[in-house]
């Protein structure tokens, strides 16, 4: 029963996100003047009498504005996104196509941005006396910078330092080869990476403090043990239950990063669909993105379920923490 | 974790200033005079080409090299500070605006409109931020005052989220009620007690958020859809030396270090407001 209303409460989030996207997209089509040239492309657009009366029929522009509400939430909650105007290949193809490349450098990403946060929060923590206050002062000082951190200049730095200068690495990505990854992966990582060891930071310390960790240390536990036995595990859960977030700022990165290294991917499609004004084929996109950010929160419960042992015995909190998840 | 209620003061704020702060506001006080009296810094015009010039390496003549036409990057990124900081608070402004409209409403309105709008708020937050501006700017089409709406909307569903938290605090804590009880009206309350109080912790927010704001205009721009080439914009500058980044790299560094620096020193400065919370 609770596993089927934790089940029920993501299926309504995925709903939730398909009817807030379509209404986004249903009232600035209005808002932009004429929906019909939009859809075709903005002004200007080259559009044939045939695509224009394939477009009125298809978001029904002259039936009454409600009918066009609910017609365009139906098709999209079917996932019915049509054929891009600009490819004249069915939405779902374009997008089915794009997404592996996509999943593969977030997951990456965000697999390396975990490890230098671990490494960051580590070092900070183990880290003591005069030497070991500069170390820490420096790595926060990293941290914030790392945060702020423009993606597009990061990129460049890298493509300009390992590519142009050194040439050790291609400046250019496709699919898997891992060469290429490589600036890609880091160039998404590190922003993601500062703001994951801020929160680590933060919880290491608060764990180090907690009496589970005194009562160990009395019991003669070693740094090293307490760390890996005990404060480390607790100090994850925080970070762990941002990173459903962070993965989908990685989606927000990979837009940019993809643009920077010519490589092929979902971003790259939401840029072309955004520049020929290809509407169905970024409302597909936005939708997917949407889609997978859910899919991505049930994975990061099952993890947490795996780490934190208080949460098997008490699975009433997951649903609990499900309900938090969605707001509400 | 402090008090969630108890409103920060300006002199607290200062006090709080370690030297990594004073360096920020000293920084963003140099970007305030470079924004207002860019001749002050870099006389030049940054829009006057010189094409046998071209893609000079920085110099003493071009402090920071010059670009495809032979216009100064030094000049260009100094008058470029107005319009990308601009760009960046006005985005802001629009982001704060729409969050308090949300946060309000949700915050302060019938329990039913609250549950509503608060799944509404967390499904805005969870659609990445440069995703949803893209989307706006595939409905709108591409220009400076789309972007900078594209991208007060995508971040004004972090705002809602902190507003409404803060509405409930501030609405539920004792001095209200106290004031609830004695027979205030409503809208008394409201700008004598909640307003001021959810406002203010705001500002570390808003400061924060003005860095933040910054990067993802200039990223739009930097793909193409904001403030266009040759208008002197951070982002702008960035996308017309990604061609050259191999042979002419002082195209690429120094307009992104300029957002770079300006996004840091507003991220520590805002910190500092904010009392050393974090996002």
């Amino acid at each position: 029963m609770r596993i089927a209303r934790w089940a029920l409460a993501r299926i309504g989030s995925a709903l939730l996100v398909v009817w807030v996207v379509t209404t986004i997209v249903f009232f600035a089509l209005r808002a932009s003047g004429d929906p019909l040239e939009a859809i075709l492309g903005g002004p200007g657009s080259q559009a044939g009498e045939e695509a224009v009366a394939v477009a009125r029929e298809t978001y029904g522009l002259d039936q009454p504005l409600l009918w066009q509400y609910l017609l365009l939430l139906g098709r999209v909650g079917t996932l019915q996104l049509g054929d891009s105007y600009a490819r004249r290949q069915p939405v779902i193809d374009l997008i089915a196509a794009q997404l592996p490349s996509t999943l593969l450098l977030a997951t990456l990403a965000l697999a390396l941005a975990w490890a230098l946060a671990l490494c960051g929060a580590i070092i900070a923590r183990t880290s003591r006396g005069p030497a070991g206050r500069a170390v820490t002062a420096s790595l926060r000082g990293a941290e914030i910078v790392a945060t702020v951190m423009p993606q597009f200049w990061l990129g460049a730095v890298l493509i300009l330092v390992f590519a142009s200068t050194l040439g050790v690495l291609p400046a250019t990505s496709s699919g898997a080869d891992p060469a290429g990854l490589v600036l890609p992966v880091v160039t998404l990582a590190i922003p993601i990476a500062g703001f994951l060891a801020q929160i680590m930071r933060d919880s290491l310390a608060e764990a180090d403090a907690a009496p589970f960790a005194v009562t160990a240390r009395a019991r003669g536990a070693s740094d090293t043990r307490l760390l890996l036995h005990h404060t480390l595990r607790h100090a994850s859960l925080p970070a762990l239950a941002l990173s459903g977030w962070a993965y989908g700022s990685l989606l927000s990165g990979a837009v940019v990063v993809e643009t920077l290294f010519a490589r092929p991917g979902l971003g790259r499609l939401l840029i072309d669909g955004a520049m020929q004004r290809d509407v169905p084929l970024v409302i597909g996109a936005v939708v997917v993105v949407a889609l997978v950010y859910v899919v991505v929160l049930v994975i990061g419960d099952a993890l947490e379920l795996l780490v934190d042992p208080r949460l098997r015995r008490r699975t009433r909190t997951i649903v609990r923490q499900a309900d938090v998840a969605v707001g509400a | 974790m402090s008090n969630p209620v108890a409103a920060p003061s300006l002199r607290a704020a200062f006090a709080r200033l370690r030297p990594a702060g004073v360096v920020a506001l000293v920084v963003v006080l140099a970007i305030l005079v470079a924004a207002v009296w860019p001749g002050l810094i870099a006389p030049g015009d940054p829009l006057a080409i010189a094409p046998t010039d071209a893609l000079a390496p920085p110099s003493l003549a071009h402090l920071f090299g010059t670009d495809e036409s032979g216009r100064d990057i030094f000049t260009r990124v100094v008058h470029g500070t107005a319009p990308s900081v601009g760009i960046g608070l006005a985005a802001t402004g629009i982001g704060i605006g729409a969050g308090l409209v949300l946060g309000f409403a949700s915050g302060l309105g019938p329990k039913a409109l609250d549950a509503a709008l608060g799944r509404v708020i967390e499904v805005l937050f969870a659609l990445p931020t440069l995703v949803m501006a893209l989307l706006l700017v595939a409905v709108m089409g591409p220009g400076t005052g789309a972007a900078v709406l594209a991208i007060g909307a995508a971040t004004a569903p972090g705002y809602a989220r902190i507003l409404r938290a803060r509405v409930r605090a501030v609405a539920g804590s004792g001095y209200v009620e106290y004031a609830r009880l004695e027979g205030t009206r409503r809208t008394r309350v409201f700008l004598r007690h909640i307003a001021p109080n959810t406002l203010w912790p705001l500002v570390g927010v808003a400061t924060l958020g003005i860095g933040q704001a910054i990067v993802w205009v200039s990223a739009l721009s930097f793909l193409g859809f904001g403030t266009l080439p040759p208008s002197p914009e951070w982002g702008a500058m960035l996308n017309a030396g990604r061609v050259y980044i191999s042979t002419a790299w002082w195209m690429t560094i120094f307009p992104g270090l300029a957002i770079v620096v300006t996004a840091t020193a507003l991220t520590v400065l805002g910190r500092t407001a904010a009392g050393g919370g974090r996002r």
